[in-house]
């Protein structure tokens, strides 16, 4: 138990366990390729994503052997687009989660941790952001601010996803809070910065990690929904979204510039969807889930009405 | 219990006013205003003309207690580019969103609690794997872009349904009544399939969660003992028990729900209040974007209470 309460030792165990779930290597596998796709990939394609190579001879090219994904309508290389488009989606949503989740554990931790009137006041304020719609409430901050630069992009969409984990935070907190060792921590007279940081985050981190994982799928998805928009990335620099937007003027003409980028957008929310799913597998003590951790049919510890909903590392709670 | 509710009211009221400070400041707090787009014909004098008009020239404070006076009134602004007030292009659009989302909804619910009870009741089977491999794939998908296969699978290349809007924008006055409707369904099939596939998958999630969560219970096995066929502790037993967190599940999910249904409208040319909002954009129509997430969520907040005293109703535990 001492190995888990460290933030190393979940690590540790966390990987170990991870191994040896089956679609999580397979999700962790495609993950990384991903990564190593948007690194490298865009080196070694001939092309670089704004030239126009010809616009007359390469107009909206079906794939062929040059241009294995086609070209789109402005003549430029789609394999070389989608694969810079990798680079900045997957930025894109990496920094805009990690700030939400600092954002939201942070909300969590001190409403649970405080309790009372401050806990009451901040959790009828998080009550009303989670009342609000991401989307609309993005585009209607997009359509003043357009176009955005993609550091602004980042932060909004980071500034808008952390309601959710905040909330779990909190459950999280105000359940550790009056756990034993923490009480032993106090009664050493540990301070409250020292408690929080060394005794309840590590204790709360884990549920934060799955959400992570979850939305950051789940935010690649959003930014290009909100580039399809034309309020998201902007030319000429292509996100996933943005490579839509160039062929969905007359997408039953030239399907591949809609359905390339897509198909990637697809693989990677899977990808950490699964990975995700895997995640709470392991982790989660309840398995509520049923994962392979438990054998079928053992009855879950847990009898609270709310059970599925209080494990909210769901992304549809994150909008 | 009437106690209780009256708390609850006040509650999504508090909420209510909460949503409408936040919407508003954070909208402020983007650069640039109504006013501030690129033009070549316009002057700063203009500009600054148009600011005092529109009282965009008083500190913020002012123009919140202004704003909110109006919102409380019922007036959320005018809406230039549509020419009419903003309530009144809302009172046309919601209603067709309620339609296409509350059919969706409906649809996906049914749908999704069925399947998953039948992968509960056969965990880790063929049919468990296969279709939460085929949800997960759904659940993945980004909503627009799920539309948009829709829409080209059966409206381009294989085009047995229209590809947009309410109605034959041309022929509907033309036809019968009975043609009319038949007009109306068909134009509804392509919006609410592609949002019915992409709601069921997250409910399908939880309903086999839920459960797999009951399944184990004492009175299942009760019900068990006394020789009650197995259909019948699936659905009437244990179904009941799984179905009411489902039910605070779906107040959770409104949010998210009201977002999907903006890209639907938008693919599929929908004219309810996500179309609104998404054309709202490039049109800068400043006041109708503010209203739709006000209005939005409103719907939501009530969405969420209506959810609530239904979770009341349904379960004893949450009543105390």
């Amino acid at each position: 138990m001492s190995d888990v309460n460290t933030a190393r030792g979940v690590q540790r165990s966390l990987i170990g366990r991870l191994w040896r779930h089956k679609s999580a290597r397979w999700a962790a596998a495609i993950i990384l390729l991903l990564v190593v796709a948007a690194i490298f990939g865009p080196m070694l394609t001939s092309y670089t994503g704004s030239e126009q190579l010809d616009i007359v001879k390469l107009k909206n090219m079906p794939p062929s052997w040059h241009h294995p994904l086609g070209t789109d309508q402005y003549s430029r290389d789609l394999l070389t687009r989608v694969l810079l488009g990798a680079r900045i989606s997957l930025a894109v949503a990496t920094l805009a989660v990690l700030m939400s989740m600092t954002v939201g554990t942070a909300y969590g931790l001190i409403s649970g941790y405080a309790g009372g009137v401050v806990d009451s006041i901040m959790m009828r304020v998080l009550d009303g952001f989670l009342s609000i719609p991401r989307v609309l409430l993005l585009i209607a901050v997009l359509t003043l601010w357009n176009p955005v630069p993609l550091s602004g992009l980042i932060v909004l969409l980071g500034a808008t996803g952390w309601f959710g984990v905040s909330r779990i935070v909190r459950t999280q907190t105000m359940t550790t809070r009056h756990v034993e060792f923490v009480d032993a921590a106090r009664a050493l007279g540990a301070s409250d910065t020292r408690i929080v940081w060394r005794h309840l985050l590590p204790n709360i981190i884990t549920p934060v990690i799955v959400t992570a994982t979850l939305a950051v799928g789940n935010v690649i998805a959003l930014e290009a929904g909100l580039s399809y928009l034309g309020v998201g990335a902007r030319e000429p620099t292509p996100s996933w979204g943005s490579i839509f937007l160039d062929g969905v003027e007359f997408f039953a003409g030239n399907w591949w510039v809609v359905l390339f980028p897509g198909i990637a957008i697809v693989a990677t929310v899977l990808a950490f969807n699964v990975l995700g799913d895997a995640l709470r597998d392991v982790l989660d003590p309840r398995q509520l889930h049923g994962g392979p951790a438990l054998p079928a049919g053992k009855p879950a510890p847990s009898s609270n009405a709310n059970a599925p909903l209080t494990l909210g590392t769901d992304p549809i709670q994150n909008g | 219990m009437r106690r209780r509710l009256a708390a609850r009211l006040l509650q999504s009221l508090i909420v209510v006013i909460i949503v409408t400070t936040i919407s508003f400041f954070v909208i402020r707090a983007a650069p640039g205003d109504p006013f501030s787009y690129d033009s070549p014909t316009i002057t700063p004098a203009i500009r600054a003309h148009w600011r005092a008009q529109f009282g965009y020239d008083k500190p913020l404070p002012t123009q919140f207690a202004r704003y909110a006076v109006s919102v409380a009134h019922g007036q959320l602004g005018y809406s230039f580019p549509m020419h009419e007030p903003v309530t009144e292009a809302l009172a046309a659009a919601v209603p067709r969103t309620l339609l296409l989302a509350g059919l969706s909804l409906a649809l996906s619910f049914v749908f999704g609690v069925i399947i998953g009870v039948i992968q509960a009741t056969r965990r880790d089977g063929w049919f468990d794997r296969v279709s939460s491999a085929i949800l997960l794939f759904f659940y993945s998908l980004p909503d627009f872009w799920g539309a948009l296969m829709i829409l080209l699978l059966f409206a381009y290349w294989w085009p047995i349904l229209p590809a947009g809007n309410i109605v034959d924008p041309v022929l509907h006055d033309y036809m019968g009544t009975w043609d009319a409707f038949a007009d109306r369904a068909r134009h509804l099939v392509l919006p609410v399939l592609s949002f019915t596939l992409l709601t069921m998958a997250g409910i399908t999630r939880y309903q086999r969660a839920a459960m797999l969560d009951t399944l184990p219970a004492d009175y299942i096995r009760t019900a068990r003992a006394k020789g009650l066929s197995e259909r019948r502790i699936i659905w009437h037993h244990a179904l009941r028990t799984a179905l009411t967190p489902m039910v605070a599940l779906l107040g959770l999910m409104l949010p998210a729900l009201l977002g999907g249904a903006l890209f639907v409208e938008k693919v599929f040319d929908w004219p309810g209040m996500g179309l609104l909002a998404a054309n709202a954009i490039s049109a800068r129509d400043y006041d109708l974007v503010t209203a739709t997430v006000i209005v939005g969520s409103i719907m939501v907040v009530i969405g969420n209470l209506a959810a609530d005293l239904l979770h009341m109703a349904l379960d004893p535990r949450v009543r105390e």
